[in-house]
């Protein structure tokens, strides 16, 4: 066998071991990915009206449309308050859980728990949390003597109720990276800070935090994912409602698509949610790996 | 005066401690609520009697009032399918990432990673149109499809495999062994701790997976679970908190035990899929 020969063999089985992955992730990713994009520009099919092309009116039907901008703005409010606190939160609890602490196992646990149940499991217990007057919410407000709350029913706090149940069910996921982290640091940085006589805040603000920024980046990119992902909370908890004050961008989508099954605008909707990954990607792409290396 | 606090620079303090159990027990609280209604009969929903009498009835009935044995049914065989096709196809494709030098490598590669942006999770509309055309609607092969290839797997495996001595390789082909067999014999045991981490990881996700499920399916046929517990806790329940609970406590209940019994094995999972 030839040099070139075995070069053409090694190809055409690596294209073999390839094709099948290939060939799925081109029919259910790319080729969905594409196609959304020019069913954007044409109408919905109605009855035996086939679509036609109308150009960039489903995004016109987009920006006059009140409720695509609440749910983007809800959707912003969303990521601003799940991003902070449930990344907050997770670094709270790698730091507890990494140090010798009475009941370390069962604190990892409390708060490692929400994450492996199911959304909509969740979705569940925080409906029956919040219920009026049988809730346990309600049990402590009315305890302190506070007026009854409908958290979920009221416009003014539906969202803020919906949000509180994503940094729940996250802040233990995002911790065990913060914590993988914290374990690989060298214990003598630690006696050398002890030595300095560096308060345990310095310790942290100066050596740890440093040392943890790829934990930090990298736990940043996958809950901006997440703000824009997570939305089965809301088909237990509030619908979207009340009027639409809980809706976020992918749960608009679903309504637009799959109740009002207008197929053309949902298109639309889904192209500025895949613009806001792919924008995502690409900052964590060109900027964050630039900067920090895994590898 | 030096050693005490040495001590205390690398012990925590009480006050850690204290807020620390502060906010693990506030953050089990929805959940022992959850699971104090679903054991104690209905008139004890809402009231706290530490000698409530505890039952299984509440279970009993949440079984009995839905198909849950046919969604248990259909959500193992979804999990199961989805891994194993996963897997298969994932270590294919990575071996040929990981091992071979072809034409057009680079930009296949870069067309897999693709889909760790934009996940079929929001593809929703496009997906459900191919699976009409298709005549796959509410058939869990529906369900699974924009999954099998998983961006995800073989991103994991083509690391774990391009680690492996490419000098192993070469002595499994002087004792004359194919690609696949070399794969097989040499690649696939090697990186056993990636597949227990992934499959943990894959398995909790589609046991978990709501939205497309829901959209594409529209009977008990091929519902899984979390689409079940939907309909069964938003139609027809009305506000029996004790049955609610029962169901959803049973629906997770496989997932937190395994859980809690490899707590360890989960952790350390999660922790090596995530950092790559």
């Amino acid at each position: 066998m030839t040099g070139a020969e075995h070069t053409g063999t090694r190809a055409i089985h690596a294209w073999l071991l390839l094709l099948p992955a290939l060939v799925l992730l081109i029919a259910f990713t790319h080729y969905p990915a594409v196609q959304t994009l020019i069913d954007s520009f044409y109408s919905t099919p109605k009855g035996g009206r086939a679509s036609v092309w109308v150009g960039l009116e489903n995004y016109q039907v987009m920006v006059e449309d009140p409720v695509f901008w609440i749910a983007v703005r809800n959707n912003l409010w969303f990521a601003a308050a799940t991003i902070p606190c449930s990344i907050g939160l997770a670094l709270l609890m790698a730091l507890w859980v990494n140090e010798r602490m009475a009941g370390r196992a069962f604190l990892r646990m409390a708060y490692f728990t929400p994450t492996v149940l199911p959304m909509i499991a969740v979705a569940n217990i925080w409906l029956f949390f919040y219920t009026p007057q049988y809730g346990l919410l309600e049990r402590f407000t009315q305890l302190l003597g506070l007026p009854s709350q409908n958290w979920l029913g009221d416009p003014g706090t539906a969202l803020g109720a919906v949000t509180v149940v994503a940094i729940w069910k996250e802040a233990g996921f995002f911790m065990i990276f913060y914590l993988a982290a914290l374990q690989t640091l060298n214990p003598s940085l630690r006696e050398a800070a002890s030595i300095e006589g560096a308060s345990r805040w310095q310790f942290f603000r100066r050596v740890q935090w440093p040392l943890l920024m790829p934990t930090t980046l990298f736990v940043l990119v996958n809950a901006f994912i997440n703000a824009f992902r997570m939305v089965d909370h809301l088909f237990v908890l509030t619908r979207g409602g009340p009027n639409n004050a809980s809706t976020l961008l992918l749960y608009y989508l679903y309504e637009v698509g799959f109740s009002f099954w207008d197929t053309a605008y949902a298109s639309a909707i889904t192209v500025v949610l895949v613009a806001v990954l792919a924008g995502i990607a690409l900052f964590q792409f060109f900027v964050l790996d630039k900067r920090v290396h895994y590898k | 005066m030096r050693r005490t606090r040495v001590l205390a620079f690398n012990e925590p303090t009480w006050l850690d401690t204290l807020a620390a159990w502060v906010l693990a027990l506030l953050w089990i609280l929805p959940l022992a609520y959850a699971v104090w209604t679903a054991f104690h009969p209905t008139e004890y929903a809402t009231r706290f009697d530490v000698w409530a009498p505890l039952t299984l009835d509440n279970f009993r009935r949440a079984w009995a009032a839905a198909p849950f044995a046919r969604y248990f049914l259909n959500t193992m065989l979804l999990v199961a399918m989805i891994l194993a096709v996963q897997l298969v196809l994932a270590t294919l494709a990575a071996y040929a990432f990981a091992r071979f030098q072809f034409p057009g490598r680079d930009v296949a590669f870069a067309l897999v990673l693709v889909q760790l942006m934009i996940m079929p999770d929001i593809l929703l509309v496009e997906n459900y149109t191919t699976m009409s055309r298709l005549g796959l609607v509410d058939t869990l092969l529906a369900i699974g499809l924009p999954y099998f290839a998983s961006a995800f797997a073989i991103f994991l495996l083509r690391q774990t495999f391009m680690g492996i001595p490419k000098e192993l390789d070469e002595a499994a082909r002087v004792e004359g062994a194919g690609p696949l067999q070399t794969l097989w014999r040499v690649y696939v045991p090697l990186a056993k701790p990636v597949y227990t981490a992934f499959a943990l990881v894959s398995v909790s996700f589609h046991w978990n997976n709501f939205l497309w499920p829901l959209i594409i399916t529209n009977s008990p046929n091929a519902r899984p679970l979390t689409v079940g517990l939907q309909v069964f806790s938003s139609v027809d329940q009305g506000a029996d908190w004790s049955i609610i609970t029962a169901a959803t406590l049973m629906t997770s209940a496989p997932l937190l035990i395994a859980f809690l019994l490899f707590q360890r094995q989960f952790v350390q999972s999660f922790m090596r899929a995530g950092i790559k």
